[in-house]
């Protein structure tokens, strides 16, 4: 009785509540000023996709479809046919960014690690059209982000 | 009748059977690779192993006869293991490129390796290089993909007649190759990429097009000869991507013939896709009811006796139907559907089917031809003729003039005297038909396809090949419509024109509107003085002559019906849509039924095929062949002394479809390359 009355009027709550403010106060924030500041992403993250190629400029992707097999979202449109040389390449590689849903099996079906879902997460547009994504659209992104894309792949390497 | 002992189950075989067959026999699934049951036995894949008690190692299943108290084990240990080593030893020399290749989903190697294969290679070696084979237009090859079964040579050896592939050199070396790098010639040889069991043959026209599991697949009828063979149709999205057999023992087995399945190309080429009108001079776009309109004002502004019909090769039962009963509504007897002007038809059922049926070549022993090269006209049934041949007791006997067959051939002569001579008993071969125990007398579509026609098919079919229970009086025809137009009686009338009469009408002046349902086959500059109305799907020869152009369907768009030679109704399945505006082909002429103010009662497909029951019932009876009553022809007058010709030198373009499609083009560009260089024999 005499405790509640003494707590109540030496204003401990408030004081406790305080002090836990004043904690807070000097440990370091949680957000940060993005863009200017971003957090760490995991090597494994799964953002933008891309179209890798190989060191000598070759795309590597080879049109065998399993992508867009195993995509759960039927996001994916290939068509092939042989290039002049013989090889079997797309025609047309479309990837509706809207369908999508960044599962990354794509990643995991691509037997030659054409297909990425990189690091980029920056990629909002201010139509819906600019989110269909064309076979160019996704080579000019590997090209962009294929140093990046390379370190993650290393870096991943070892629990795949 | 030997009895086994598999896994426990004793089964009894018929004698003569294999291991294999006993262990299918007892429902047991031994994987294979080179033993296929239509061809002969190799044993060289080894991937049949089982084990059998008392012998000292596993044995080839495909290859061991089976024998009385043998004790078959095919779920032990012993058995694991060896298929086990087997697919090792394959996938060595295999580059596991499955992600580019096209036999990828549907791959033996694929399917057993997962099944019954190791999960990892211990090979770290390099693999063997071997250079791909050019075996032409149609074949792709990835020869470091083969497992060297052996399929593709047998095939082609025994079912095709044409030793053109072999296998070079032994073991680690060993190659399959053409010897001399040139193009197959079989006109069978499409099979060898279904027999292929990895992905070494592939087809070129498809190759990288498409995987297999996005493919829709149709079960569907082909319509580019007149056998009918089963085919299924795959498609992906609105377009034919490629045609496969489908098996029916009672046609065309597992076979089906290049042109089958490569023309498919035709399907995307010179398509009419548009109603057309032809305003001055020139022939434009129009809108459905208008070019029905017009079609309607010319066909209801002209007198019944003015207006004629001819049925191209490529119609549907359901469309043939529509057509005769717009004819009879219009009064106009002018209808035919033998655009090679064949005098068929006329006779008894009996005349125009081919009587012992496709299957019933196998219990033939002695078989004539008349006029008639089946290697061309219906290579699938060659190859039933070559099969019966291959068995042995089969003696082949031709009045026409000489081509290769694949099989021996005795020649009786070129012309009609010659099958009088037979007739008359006059030469040895006369004898043997009279002796033989089922005769087989093949009439070709060229032999009946001349002014004498009706005295040569009534000389033919007094040839003595009736027997009990055994009709062998057989008409080849080339065109899927021909059977089911003249079931149909899609005939001309009394006083009606036959195709010759109806183009000598329109020189005459006497014929003004020709109605053409797909026919491409006649000459269509003769129809210039006539109004032509053009139903079909091609802008073929037909559609050049036309003043309007109704566009159709082909067949791989629409459900119908065909009739083959044998007299057999079998359904096609829509596996596409028709292009653009075209319609299918029922619908366009009952359209034109309503645009003339007739009165039609049917509806739907459904009434149509009523229709079809109620006045031919034996055509609603789907797969079943209804045989037909024997009579003896009348006679039909004397017969010419010109030699039977053959109604084409080019299988490779036949009908619109083909003649579109540029995969054949190049085909018969090499055919007739090939005769050239033959015949100044320069060759080899």
């Amino acid at each position: 009785m005499l405790d509640r009355a003494a707590r109540s009027f030496l204003l401990s709550e408030l004081v406790s509540g305080m002090a836990l403010t004043l904690r807070y106060f000097f440990t370091p924030k949680a957000t940060i000023s993005y863009p200017n500041e971003k957090s760490p992403i995991s090597p494994r993250f799964k953002g933008e996709h891309a179209l890798r190629r190989y060191p000598n400029g070759e795309e590597r992707c080879i049109a065998c479809k399993l992508c867009e097999a195993v995509c759960p979202a039927q996001a994916i449109t290939i068509e092939a046919e042989p290039r002049e040389d013989g090889s079997r390449r797309t025609t047309r590689y479309d990837i509706d960014m809207t369908k999508c849903i960044y599962c990354g099996l794509c990643e995991e079906a691509c037997p030659v690690d054409a297909i990425v879902e990189g690091p980029n997460l920056e990629f909002a547009t201010e139509t819906r059209e600019e989110l269909m994504y064309d076979k160019e659209r996704l080579l000019s992104n590997g090209d962009r982000w294929e140093a990046e894309i390379a370190k993650r792949l290393e870096m991943d390497a070892p629990y795949r | 009748m030997p009895k086994l002992t598999i896994d426990g189950q004793t089964i009894e075989v018929p004698p003569g059977s294999t291991v294999l067959q006993a262990c299918e026999a007892a429902g047991r699934e031994i994987p294979v690779f080179c033993y296929h049951p239509r061809l002969n036995i190799a044993g060289n894949c080894r991937m049949c192993l089982v084990e059998l008690e008392k012998s000292p190692k596993p044995i080839a299943s495909c290859a061991m006869p089976a024998a009385d108290g043998m004790v078959i084990h095919t779920d032990t240990p012993v058995v694991h293991k060896a298929r086990r080593g087997v697919l090792e030893l394959l996938l060595i020399n295999h580059p596991l490129d499955c992600p580019i290749c096209d036999q990828g989903g549907e791959c033996d190697l694929q399917d057993l390796t997962l099944f019954y294969g190791p999960d990892h290679s211990r090979f770290a070696e390099n693999k063997r290089p071997v250079a791909d084979k050019d075996l032409g237009p149609l074949i792709s090859t990835h020869m470091t993909r083969c497992i060297h079964c052996t399929r593709c040579i047998r095939f082609l050896n025994e079912v095709a007649g044409v030793e053109e592939l072999g296998a070079c050199a032994r073991g680690e070396h060993m190659e399959i190759t053409t010897w001399i790098e040139a193009a197959l010639t079989s006109e069978l040889q499409g099979n060898i990429i279904d027999l292929c069991p990895v992905g070494a043959l592939n087809s070129k026209p498809y190759e990288y097009r498409a995987r297999t599991w996005e493919l829709k697949k149709t079960e569907s009828v082909d319509v580019l000869d007149a056998l009918g063979c089963n085919i299924r149709v795959d498609s992906r999205g609105n377009e034919v991507m490629r045609v496969l057999p489908r098996l029916n023992e009672a046609i065309n087995e597992e076979w089906i013939s290049d042109k089958t399945r490569f023309a498919y190309d035709g399907l995307r080429r010179r398509r009419l896709d548009v109603p057309m009108v032809k305003r001055d001079g020139k022939l434009r776009e129009a809108s459905w009811s208008e070019a029905l309109r017009a079609a309607a004002e010319r066909l209801a502004g002209t007198g019944p006796e003015r207006v004629a019909a001819v049925v191209g090769d490529l119609a549907d039962l359901e469309s043939m139907l529509l057509l005769k009963e717009l004819m009879a509504a219009l009064g106009s007897p002018h209808l035919d559907c033998r655009q090679d002007g064949a005098k068929l038809g006329i006779g008894p059922r009996a005349s125009w089917l081919f009587n012992p049926t496709i299957a019933g070549i196998e219990q033939a022993d002695v078989c004539l031809l008349v006029g008639c090269d089946p290697r061309s006209e219906a290579p699938v049934l060659n190859a039933r003729l070559r099969k019966r041949w291959r068995q042995g007791g089969f003696r082949v006997g031709r009045i026409g003039p000489p081509r290769d067959l694949t099989y021996p051939v005795e020649e009786l002569g070129a012309g009609p005297q010659t099958l009088q001579e037979v007739v008359g008993g006059g030469i040895a071969f006369a004898q043997a038909l009279r002796d033989a125990r089922a005769p087989l007398v093949v009439v070709g579509s060229g032999a009946v396809a001349r002014p004498d026609g009706a005295a040569v098919l009534a000389l033919a079919a007094s040839l003595p090949v009736q027997r009990e229970a055994w009709n062998g009086f057989a008409v080849l025809h080339r065109a899927a419509s021909r059977v089911g137009g003249l079931e149909l009686g899609i005939l001309p009338g009394p006083g009606g024109r036959d195709v010759a009469g109806i183009l000598h009408g329109v020189e005459a002046g006497e014929i003004e509107v020709v109605y053409l349902l797909g026919a491409d086959e006649i000459e269509a500059s003769r129809l210039r003085g006539a109004f032509v109305i053009y139903q079909g799907h091609h802008g073929d020869r037909g559609a050049a002559a036309a003043d309007i152009v109704l566009p159709g369907a082909a067949y791989t768009e629409k459900h119908a019906t065909y009739v083959n030679t044998e007299g057999r109704p079998q359904r096609g399945k829509l596996a596409v849509f028709p292009p653009g505006e075209a319609k299918e082909d029922w619908r366009i002429l009952r359209a034109l039924h309503d645009a003339l103010g007739l009165r039609s009662d049917v509806a739907t497909l459904g009434d149509v095929r009523a229709r079809i029951a109620t006045l031919a019932p034996h055509l609603a009876r789907i797969d079943e062949v209804t045989p037909a009553n024997w009579e003896p022809l009348a006679d039909a007058g004397a017969v010419d002394r010109a030699p039977f010709g053959y109604p084409f030198d080019d299988f490779y373009r036949t009908d619109s479809i083909s003649r579109a499609s540029a995969v054949m083009a190049e085909c018969s560009r090499l055919a007739r390359e090939r005769r050239a260089s033959e015949a100044t024999g320069t060759h080899g």
